[in-house]
């Protein structure tokens, strides 16, 4: 499927039955320099729109937003060791984590590709 | 766009927007927070070479008239009558309560007094000043002089191609030097903890000397994040975060600003309250802290001893670029002051340790000559 975005300036790509999560281009620019991620345990379970993650960059801390309900499967270990991964590949191998969903029609409530460019062209 | 619009503008702004700064609203002024070279960049480039910062935004005050050091050492903790012409002094303005309004430098520029105030202060500075000094004191406001530090171990190199002489001054040290041509008013300080100079130059040539000193290989323009984590690596104060209407120098561990004569003959406001810290010692102390792992702890967060027990808090907080990981400062009890003691921040709901630490984080690299 192709790939989702909130308007949290998050990305998601849902495929096999699970949510790999992300921020976008647009959001690590907007944050720049990025030092510090706090993901969620293995296991959490998250609510739409709920606390998911912090995102630190020299200047500030950041939350990240769950997208969507679900619980978290998997998270990207390498961000700990290389924070600097969310600036330089945001929408590949910086993804934040994986979740399941609880209501995959939630995914149909967030934008597509063209939709979330003209969203930041509005901002 | 239309906060934007109603902001004070700096001499330098068009060049900040050429540039490509990412401008924001700070004390009133429109400021570059950073370039895009971005935060960390510009932190460690100034660390490594030369870096070139608008701080037009701070206040410059000169102070003219017979007594103006008498009157000004009734405001400040500092000896202003044994600063010698051409040099400067690191001060503060306390108030009755022994706390602090301001920081400032003070310089003894001959004739007169020269000082340089915090930008979000500087109003209330003017008030309380034109309040306290009595009669003989003449006040100046420098409205028409922009104000630039070139910091970094390149800084004297590449501004001693301009000016020959400012090879010579030493830190905190001020002379008046044309540089290419232009007059200004030299200091060799600054805010990063690396050599380097504050340079105050009229508004109409401000964007010339300003294209001029990056146009040098060596330098690069650098916004208020980088200060501010260079600042904090350097251990210095942030008015409004580290010391304010809440905090004596004492308890800012600013002892040194007080000295000998004056503590042996008070007269400044607060001395009574100050006098006895410095000779009881204060319950609360500004400290270093260095938290273990990589989760940076900002202003605000609270500080716990071994039991749970709050004993303090952040009052600056981020991520050191050369340090590589984060850095704080903040006042914890005075038990549990010194370095060494491990201590506990409330991140998020979590309680993760740190520890009390020597400051600075970044060694100070000033040329005492």
């Amino acid at each position: 499927m192709a790939k989702k975005f909130s308007q949290e300036h998050e990305w998601i790509e849902f495929e096999g039955g699970v949510a790999t999560v992300g921020i976008t281009d647009y959001a690590q620019q907007s944050l720049g320099d990025i030092v510090y991620v706090e993901l969620p345990d293995v296991g959490k379970k998250l609510t739409k729109d709920g606390d998911a993650a912090v995102v630190e960059s020299v200047k500030a801390a950041s939350d990240v937003y769950a997208p969507l309900d679900g619980e978290i499967v998997e998270i990207n270990e390498e961000l700990d060791a290389n924070p600097a991964l969310v600036n330089e590949a945001p929408e590949t191998e910086g993804w934040f984590f994986k979740m399941s969903l609880s209501d995959e029609s939630q995914l149909d409530e967030l934008m597509d590709e063209a939709a979330y460019k003209e969203f930041v062209e509005g901002l | 766009m239309d906060q934007q619009t109603e902001l004070l503008q700096t001499a330098l702004y068009d060049l900040h927007v050429e540039l490509g700064a990412k401008m924001v609203p700070f004390a009133g002024y429109a400021m570059p927070v950073q370039y895009p070279l971005g935060v960390k960049g510009e932190h460690l480039h100034t660390r490594a070479k030369a870096g070139l910062f608008d701080v037009s935004h701070m206040g410059q005050v000169r102070l003219t008239g017979e007594n103006r050091v008498a009157e000004l050492e009734k405001l400040v903790p500092g000896d202003i009558a044994i600063l010698k012409p051409g040099r400067t002094r690191y001060s503060a303005f306390t108030n009755d309560d022994g706390t602090i309004l301001d920081d400032l430098m003070i310089t003894n520029a001959g004739d007169s007094l020269f000082l340089v105030i915090n930008a979000a202060c500087k109003d209330d500075d003017i008030v309380h000043m034109r309040a306290n000094l009595g009669d003989g004191v003449s006040l100046e406001e420098i409205d028409d002089r922009a104000l630039m530090a070139l910091q970094g171990p390149e800084a004297a190199e590449v501004l001693a191609r301009f000016a020959p002489a400012v090879a010579d001054l030493k830190f905190m040290s001020f002379a008046e030097i044309e540089i290419a041509g232009i007059a200004c008013f030299v200091t060799r300080s600054g805010y990063t903890g690396e050599d380097g100079y504050e340079i105050s130059v009229p508004n109409a040539q401000a964007d010339a000397l300003a294209r001029k000193l990056l146009a040098e290989e060596e330098v690069e323009a650098i916004g208020l994040g980088a200060r501010d984590s260079l600042r904090l690596e350097a251990g210095l104060c942030l008015y409004g975060n580290d010391i304010d209407t809440t905090t004596t120098p004492v308890e800012g561990d600013l002892n040194w600003i007080i000295n000998k004569r004056r503590r042996a003959e008070g007269g400044f406001k607060g001395a009574d309250i100050i006098l006895d810290q410095l000779a009881n010692g204060a319950d609360r102390k500004r400290v270093g802290i260095k938290p273990e792992g990589k989760a940076p702890a900002r202003e605000h967060t609270p500080i716990l001893n071994a039991d749970g027990e709050e004993i303090g808090e952040i009052t600056s907080g981020g991520f050191g670029p050369t340090v590589d990981g984060p850095i704080a400062m903040g006042y914890v009890a005075i038990e549990f002051s010194k370095p060494g003691t491990k201590i506990d921040l409330m991140v998020r709901g979590k309680a993760r340790p740190a520890e009390v630490v020597e400051l600075p984080f970044a060694p100070h690299r000033y040329f005492r000559g």
